[in-house]
């Protein structure tokens, strides 16, 4: 690897030098903690947020944003939570249907933003008020959910040495961040995401297919976010229309710590993994530690999203100086 | 020549929705006075109206600029939760060292200061260190919570001064105090943008900022402005907010209202891309996103419908303002 | 065909815009293994020609054919298929991805696990050795020079086999090093049976390389030369055009004010890179600079690191005899100068702001926000300045965006003028607009030099630089190249001095 590589590298490595510090200074500070059970739960615990993360990073990848993932989240959920208990479907099927819906509001959305060229942040917060409204539309109680196939789905887990465990809800989560790690690195599709975010203007130029492209990138973030709401029913076994609420807030601050950059174009949904570790090792230490207040996870968050941009934006006139100095 | 302003669409909208209640709703234009308060649906929207209605008189000038500020509804919640602690002064707030002995003027003072604070960081993260405003503004709107929660050591902090719930409750001259609020405001902002030369640095950097900067303006200047006065009007806001429910809820308070306040802009008639605008826009904006929440809740729908109206409202506001669209129908009607 | 090795070939090309006639019935060919250059001053129509030929535009009239068969690309990606491939002035990859990434972009190798890297990099580490070019293609592109870009585009459109390569201005950011390594490349190609077409106002740039030019002016073409057989005299006068109403030249009229006036502006071998290298010169007061030399020689550039847009690399510049460091625009407003942009649309015009308020900007932004201007105030110097410039519609109010572009022009001026600058430099100021108001802004220069303000002036038009100016920096690629002074100045010695004649 040369260095200008290594240059581009630098903000995904900050997030892994940080991750693994984390991680190794609350392993040395609280007992217990360094345990794969704990580890094995950074996953479970954070894995719809993770799955709508992996969506987001894409949307963020075009110079784009996605702020309807959240109530999509609590629209899915409570969609397949009342598809179970007032239907006869199968609950593959219904915890499948949300997450076609999930994609076709995507998809009109990335219409919208590639066709009209409308900013991606009205179009999304649209949908974030169209999401709840019909999922608040659908029940507003919370149902809890009584199958006997769905109750072996959630209670399923592969078991691990130590107590710990893999359950549905991880799997999905990995599978995604696979998918996502392949489509955006081994895939034209992926790579023209890069060309846009990058430039969109010399990606048209380039002969890319920049409004498919687009299109595809909002209809597989509402895909994720749909998903993500039927992990969400699983780990709850129940559907509750006002899950989500912020988690678009929580999605973004993942994919920023992770050194995808906002304005499009560098990142990584490995990345995206490291910030959702992240964000699971600070909440499980303020659990751990107990008399540590719970609004300090906020606080912390906050902070660490203004060091990445700052060192962002540090790279960034780094790599400006250099340019102009060539 | 005078041109029809950019909120025509809004006031027409507004204006059909007061008739469809003039004609569909009983009771909707009925007024009565209880103790010196007016009442009826009409000083409902008016007064309900009001926090979005304030947010969006700073949302507008930040807009204006080309940028956006995510950050009120978090900065609401900061200056209610200053406000209450300095009322209630619970122990274990870290602001429960400061007594101003229930000086209203004080505390209020207090909790604009402390939402200017978070305007002036917001500002200079834009101005100077160049981070695009919607991710500038994310930090507080993240943090913000987190800071408010912290103020009010987690709880929900409550109090009883009737003195300063009357900001919400009370009235003058029989209108509730917080329309009073929102015509101050829009008094300020229309003297400090219009009676100076304010108003027209504001729509020059927004409306063009390379020709700015040739024209001889202090862009950055002008943006810490606009996002310090963003952040006063979500304080003044806030207050309104916490003195209604004599509490203040850190987790809830002005929750998703900066969407809304963006909202009650762009339906107003500013261009999210900068450039012109109009605060009275803004506030038709605002009024014509509550007479839809409020008309839908006394004809007995089903109130989680206003959300998929607004989702609506915004997509339809957002293809009407752009250029590809309107080519698209100008063809059409060429044809 | 009786010439057998035309690739391209387009006749009776027409491209009209709304009230603009850009292309009237031009010709134009390419042959293999030549490279043919396209020249003339903006708004010639040169840009149009390539747009319309690699599908941007779609043609009004004419026919093309490419290799012999008609050819009528919809868009730049079917022309690319299709065998014309271009490389821009800005270079349009994209910078956050590697150097073989752009060579391959959206045509990748791929396998049944997706893209094959290994591939890839092989592929365009073998494009860019066909341009003799070898670096590690892993490299991201931002952290390349913009030559080397330039030359990743160039292999980047070979990749794609194609027959004909247009360079649109492609030098404009290179130093004379990285010239060089692109002209080998271009020769290289040539050699290969490849036509090229060369855009670009560097006349050494263009003997230097080019067996054939083609010139066009006001969206006709002029003529097609073997390169040998023009002089560059002949270019230059052939592209400029002779204005057939020249005046004389008032000379008499044009002496300074009450003698030497003092030095307002001095430049002391002031440079920047990629701008301007070396000039020095001095604007007095009563004085009107002119720069003279054709589009790319460097006149806007100095205009900038005169106005604090740019700051300069070396030397310095003094004013009132001061050396000042570095300043802002607002600096430069308060210091009395004022800047009227070659690019109106970027750089001058709030399109939804209203004609009073676009002239009144800058006065009100040196004045501060807390001393407004009275509304009768602003609306009697609006009406006084539109009056002065006759500006059409003289309707204060009205969004400037609604008027044509010389009335725009008209406003921006007056702009200037409301601050009363000591030192106003004019980029332009005449392109545009018909031929009335062209005399009113050089009769409102002179009036106001006679009353002691300076201005520095660039114009495309050589009678008027000839007609307005008391002294003329002649440029050429970047250097100032010779001051014409009082007599000497004339339209044949600034085209003499930009042809680069010893005489």
């Amino acid at each position: 690897m040369n260095r200008e590589s290594l240059r581009e590298r630098l903000p995904v490595m900050i997030t892994a030098v940080v991750c693994i510090a984390l991680f190794v200074g609350c392993g040395l500070h609280f007992e217990r903690f360094m345990t794969l059970r704990v580890f094995m739960n950074l996953f479970s615990d954070n894995s719809f947020l993770g799955i709508v993360a992996v969506g987001m990073t894409f949307v963020i990848l075009t110079g784009g944003i996605d702020l309807s993932v959240g109530s999509m989240v609590g629209c899915s959920s409570i969609m397949a939570a009342w598809l179970m208990q007032h239907t006869h479907l199968h609950p593959l099927v219904a915890l499948l249907l949300p997450v076609g819906f999930g994609a076709a509001i995507g998809s009109f959305q990335g219409y919208l933003v590639a066709k009209f060229s409308l900013p991606p942040f009205l179009v999304t917060l649209a949908g974030l008020f169209f999401c709840r409204g019909v999922a608040l539309k659908i029940s507003q109680e919370s149902l809890s959910i009584d199958n006997p196939f769905f109750n072996s789905l959630a209670s399923y887990s592969i078991s691990l040495p130590g107590k710990a465990s893999l359950p549905t809800a991880s799997l999905v989560f990995f599978a995604i961040l696979v998918v996502g790690i392949v489509v955006a690195r081994q895939t034209r599709f992926g790579r023209a995401i890069y060309a846009i975010g990058g430039n969109p203007a010399s990606a048209a130029l380039m002969g890319l297919p920049v409004r498919r492209t687009l299109i595809l990138v909002y209809t597989f973030s509402g895909l994720c976010a749909a998903l993500g709401g039927a992990v969400f029913t699983l780990y709850t076994s129940s559907g509750n229309a006002i899950s989500g609420t912020g988690l678009e807030l929580d999605a973004i601050a993942a994919v920023v710590i992770g050194g995808t950059l906002l304005s499009g174009g560098y990142g990584s949904v490995f990345g995206t993994l490291l910030g959702i570790m992240i964000l699971g090792i600070i909440q499980t230490a303020i659990t751990f530690q107990g008399t540590f207040s719970s609004w300090w996870t906020k606080i912390v968050i906050g902070i660490l999203l203004l060091a990445f941009m700052l060192v962002q934006k540090v790279i960034e006139r780094a790599a400006k100086r250099r340019a102009q100095a060539t | 020549m005078r041109r029809a302003p950019s909120w025509i669409w809004a006031l027409v909208l507004l204006a059909a929705i007061l008739l469809f209640n003039l004609l569909f709703t009983p009771g909707f234009f009925h007024f009565e006075v209880r103790n010196g308060h007016l009442y009826g649906s009409l000083v409902d929207i008016l007064n309900r109206s009001a926090p979005v209605a304030l947010l969006s008189l700073g949302m507008t000038l930040v807009i204006a600029t080309g940028g956006i500020d995510l950050s009120v509804g978090a900065v609401m919640a900061i200056s209610g939760a200053v406000a209450a602690c300095l009322i209630a002064r619970p122990q274990d707030s870290p602001l429960g060292g400061i007594n101003l002995h229930g000086s209203i003027p004080l505390i209020i003072l207090f909790a604009v200061g402390f939402s200017l604070i978070c305007g002036l960081f917001n500002g200079i993260l834009v101005a100077f260190l160049e981070l695009q405003p919607i991710v500038a503004t994310l930090l507080l709107m993240v943090a913000g919570r987190g800071i408010a929660q912290l103020l009010a050591n987690g709880q929900i902090v409550t109090f009883h001064s009737p003195g300063f719930s009357s900001i919400a409750t009370g009235a003058w001259l029989m209108m509730p105090n917080p329309v009073w609020l929102v015509v101050a405001g829009l008094i300020l902002f229309g003297v400090l943008t219009r009676r100076t030369a304010f108003g027209l640095f504001v729509e020059a950097t927004g409306s063009n900022p390379t020709a700015a900067r040739v024209a001889g303006l202090n862009a950055k200047g002008i943006k810490i402005a606009v996002y310090t006065l963003s952040a006063i009007a979500a304080g003044v806001a806030g207050l309104i907010g916490c003195a209604d429910i004599q509490g203040a809820d850190a987790n809830n308070a002005g929750l998703y209202l900066e969407l809304d306040a963006i909202l009650a802009v762009s339906v107003g008639g500013t261009a999210l891309t900068g450039g012109r605008f109009s605060l009275i826009g803004s506030i038709v904006g605002a009024l014509l996103m509550q007479s839809l929440s409020t008309t839908i809740l006394t004809r007995g729908v089903s109130p989680e419908l206003t959300l998929v109206l607004k989702a609506i409202v915004v997509v339809a506001v957002c293809l009407l303002q752009s250029p590809a669209f309107r080519q698209i129908f100008a063809k059409r009607a060429a044809v | 065909m009786t010439e057998a090795n035309v690739l391209l070939n387009l006749s009776g090309i027409v491209k009209q815009f709304p009230g603009v006639l850009a292309l009237d019935r031009v010709d134009f060919e390419v042959r293999a293994g030549e490279v043919h250059a396209l020249m003339g001053e903006n708004g010639a129509g040169k840009s149009t020609l390539i747009k319309v030929a690699t599908g941007v535009y779609p043609a009004n009239g004419g026919e093309m054919t490419l290799g012999g068969s008609p050819f009528a690309p919809r868009s730049p990606d079917e022309a690319v298929r299709l065998g014309i491939s271009t490389v821009y002035q800005e270079v349009n990859l994209v910078p956050n991805l590697s150097v073989a990434e752009n060579v391959c972009l959206g045509r990748e190798p791929a396998g049944p696990f997706g893209i094959r890297w290994r591939a890839v990099r092989a592929r365009a580490e073998e494009a860019l050795k066909r341009i003799d070019l070898t670096l590690d293609v892993r490299r991201p592109l931002s952290s390349c020079s913009i030559a080397i870009q330039q030359m990743v585009a160039i292999a980047r459109a070979l990749d794609v086999s194609a027959k004909v390569l247009v360079l649109d201005e492609p030098t404009s950011s290179l130093d004379a090093h990285e010239v060089a390594q692109l002209f080998a490349v271009v020769r290289r190609l040539r050699g290969e049976g490849m036509g090229i077409v060369f855009v670009t106002h560097f006349l050494d740039q263009v003997y230097e390389v080019s067996d054939r030019i083609t010139i066009l002016r006001n969206g006709q073409k002029v003529g097609v030369w073997n390169t040998a057989d023009l002089p560059r005299l002949e270019l230059v006068t052939q592209m400029i055009g002779r204005d057939a109403a020249t005046l004389e030249r008032p000379a008499s009229a044009l002496a300074p004010a009450g003698g030497k006036g003092e030095p307002v502006v001095a430049a002391e071998n002031l440079g920047r890179r990629g701008a301007i290298s070396d000039a020095t010169f001095t604007v007095r007061s009563g004085e009107v600079l002119g720069l003279a030399g054709l589009l790319g020689s460097g006149r806007t550039e100095t205009m900038r690191l005169l106005f604090g847009l740019d700051h300069p690399d070396e030397g310095c510049l003094k004013v009132d005899g001061r050396d000042t460091g570095r300043f802002s625009p607002r600096e430069a407003i308060r210091n009395g100068f004022g800047f009227c942009s070659e690019d109106r649309k970027t750089e001058g015009v709030f399109p939804e702001m209203s004609i009073r308020e676009n002239i009144l900007i800058a006065l009100q932004a040196r004045r501060g926000w807390l001393r407004p201007l009275p509304a009768t105030k602003q609306r009697e110097m609006a009406d006084e300045l539109i009056a002065r410039l006759r500006v059409q519609p003289a309707d204060a109010e009205r969004p400037i965006q609604f008027l044509s572009g010389g009335n725009q022009q008209k406003a921006l001026l007056a702009r200037w003028l409301a601050i009363e600058p000591r030192l106003l430099l004019l980029d332009e100021p005449t392109r545009g607009i018909d031929v009335g108001a062209k005399f009113e802004i050089m009769s409102l220069v002179e009036s106001l030099r006679q009353q002691g303000a300076s201005f520095v002036f660039v114009s495309s038009e050589l009678s008027e630089v000839v007609r307005t100016c008391t002294s003329v920096l002649v440029m050429r690629d970047r250097r100032a190249v010779k001051t014409l002074e009082g007599s000497a100045i004339s339209e044949e010695n600034i085209i003499g001095a930009i042809a680069g004649d010893q005489a």
